[in-house]
């Protein structure tokens, strides 16, 4: 059983704001539905299947699915932090290879410019152990920063190769909401949020959302769109494990890629374009290393020198300004990494980023915390 | 026992997790072992999350041990003050913090000590802090 070839990503939609003070949380849900079934030329009243995760206000689904007036015979509430939507999408298909469903939608949203960050989960049995110890995101991916420097001799100029690369993309996309091509100057040059990352290390807070839809194969051939084949995908958790063997250099990015490369039938080297869950730089260069774009400990010299520049470099990466400079909607990143390599393998990214005949791309995501505990998701979609 | 510029909430108390606090209460930092397997881990648990096995037993840690990896926050609130892992002599290693030090003097691999650290109205926290002379 597989679900390669048993879905399509039809239709994709990326909210345009960043800033969004006069929205409600579910009215930002409702405009991507809305929007990525447009896209896929579908409505509403076409969705069998829902899924959202720890963003969806209210009860989840079931909030959700009865204020946006649908009737799903499938739900799918799985929660892995900003990895959640990549793995939705592989969750969509087996459900549609299994007969669940037909038209499945996935949203996210949230307003975290706008309003209050809801933090700490009450009743975590790790909660009284770890809520004092004050991490927050950056300093707990700073973490695996410090790690890798000390065992690689990773350098804080290559990391900033990755969000030069990304600010170089950016320029492109007049949705960004950082649009200046920055240097690995400027980085180092940022202020020092939590060593050995910079601010400019980090990833954007953003208002926004976005949707995905994924259909059926026969659905899919009834569309006007280009078939953008669901090939394989893969997922994985990993956390602090009882504090045995603790490896932070390693994210569960290194489970969850063979799954997705075994079961696609394809290896690194025939991916075209990826989007990499870039909520810091660090983040990007630990999942490069454990999908096999390099070795473990290489990641530093791969990521240099614009080597995921599109155009430049070997690996064309985040072609819409990915997090660090485009868009993190509602802190949690994954469905714009979709959307984006959507974008690339129908040829719809903006053409001064467009990988030429793209015919197979990646997306990959790390939800949670890196440090210490999160989930990784990976997806391999062809344009067929 | 030293004051620390955060206000850190008291701790969340369960069955299964009261004897930790009571042991920190008294300056004593619990570990769980396992023993089944031999396994000790951290943070406690009933069941042995390497075998599954309920015979863990609590066990008292020297409170000695070196950091894994660290990194001190710059921005915001209260800071700054250095997040950590430090691995235990016991073998368990733990999310903690580094305290009463000069964040910019430390390095990963130096060897730390036991500091509980007062919580609002609760039993403290086991942060460390350096032990003079140990540099790696």
């Amino acid at each position: 059983m597989t679900i390669r070839n048993k879905a399509f990503v039809a239709g994709a939609f990326e909210h345009p704001l960043r800033l969004a003070p006069d929205h409600s949380t579910p009215q930002l849900h409702a405009e991507c539905a809305r929007g990525a079934l447009a896209d896929a030329g579908l409505s509403l009243r076409d969705v069998d299947g829902y899924f959202c995760a720890g963003d969806a206000p209210g009860f989840g689904a079931l909030s959700m699915a009865d204020y946006l007036g649908i009737a799903p015979r499938h739900v799918d509430n799985s929660e892995t932090g900003g990895s959640s939507y990549i793995l939705h999408v592989a969750h969509a298909a087996a459900a549609i290879a299994a007969g669940k469903c037909s038209v499945a939608l996935i949203t996210l949203a949230g307003r975290p410019r706008s309003e209050a960050f809801v933090g700490f989960r009450p009743g975590a049995p790790e909660g009284a152990f770890e809520n004092w110890v004050g991490a927050s995101t950056q300093n707990s991916y700073a973490l695996c920063a410090a790690r890798h420097m000390h065992e690689f001799g990773t350098t804080s100029e290559q990391l900033a190769w990755i969000k030069v690369a990304a600010s170089t993309h950016a320029q492109h996309n007049p949705h960004a909401m950082l649009r200046d091509v920055v240097t690995v100057a400027d980085v180092l040059a940022s202020p020092m949020i939590s060593d050995p990352l910079h601010r400019l290390d980090c990833c954007v807070v953003s208002d926004g959302g976005g949707a995905l839809v994924v259909v059926s194969p026969e659905i899919a051939r009834s569309l006007s769109r280009p078939l953008v084949a669901v090939r394989g995908a893969g997922e994985a958790l990993k956390g602090p494990n009882g504090g045995r063997n603790l490896d932070l250099t390693t994210s569960a990015a290194a489970r969850s890629g063979p799954l997705a490369f075994a079961e696609a039938g394809i290896t690194p080297a025939d991916i075209k374009y990826a989007s990499i869950y870039d909520s810091f730089t660090i983040t990007v260069l630990m999942q490069i290393e454990d999908l096999g774009f390099c070795a473990k400990g290489q990641g530093g010299r791969f990521v240099a020198d614009g080597n995921l520049i599109s155009g430049v470099g070997k690996l064309p990466f985040n072609t819409d300004g990915g997090g660090l400079c485009n868009n993190h909607p509602a802190n949690r990143g994954g469905i714009t990494k979709v959307i984006e390599a959507v974008r690339q393998l129908r040829g719809e990214a903006h053409p001064a980023v467009q990988v030429p005949n793209c015919d197979l791309a990646l997306a990959t995501g790390i939800g949670g915390s890196l440090g210490i505990r999160h989930g990784a998701a990976t997806l391999i979609m062809e344009r067929q | 026992m030293m004051a620390d510029p955060r206000i850190l909430r008291a701790p969340d108390v369960n069955p299964e997790t009261r004897p930790f606090w009571e042991a920190a209460a008294n300056g004593q930092l619990l570990i769980k072992r396992c023993t089944a397997c031999g396994e000790a881990h951290y943070y406690p648990r009933t069941i042995c999350p390497f075998c599954g096995s309920s015979e863990t037993v609590w066990e008292t840690s020297a409170g000695l041990g070196e950091i894994y990896t660290m990194s001190t926050l710059r921005r915001g609130a209260h800071t700054p003050f250095t997040l950590a892992y430090v691995t235990l002599d016991e073998g368990p290693t733990m999310i903690t913090n580094i305290t009463d030090c000069d964040p910019d003097t430390l390095e990963i691999g130096q060897r730390v000590t036991l500091r509980f650290v007062a919580s609002d109205g609760g039993a403290p926290y086991p942060m460390f802090t350096p032990i003079a002379d140990q540099k790696v």
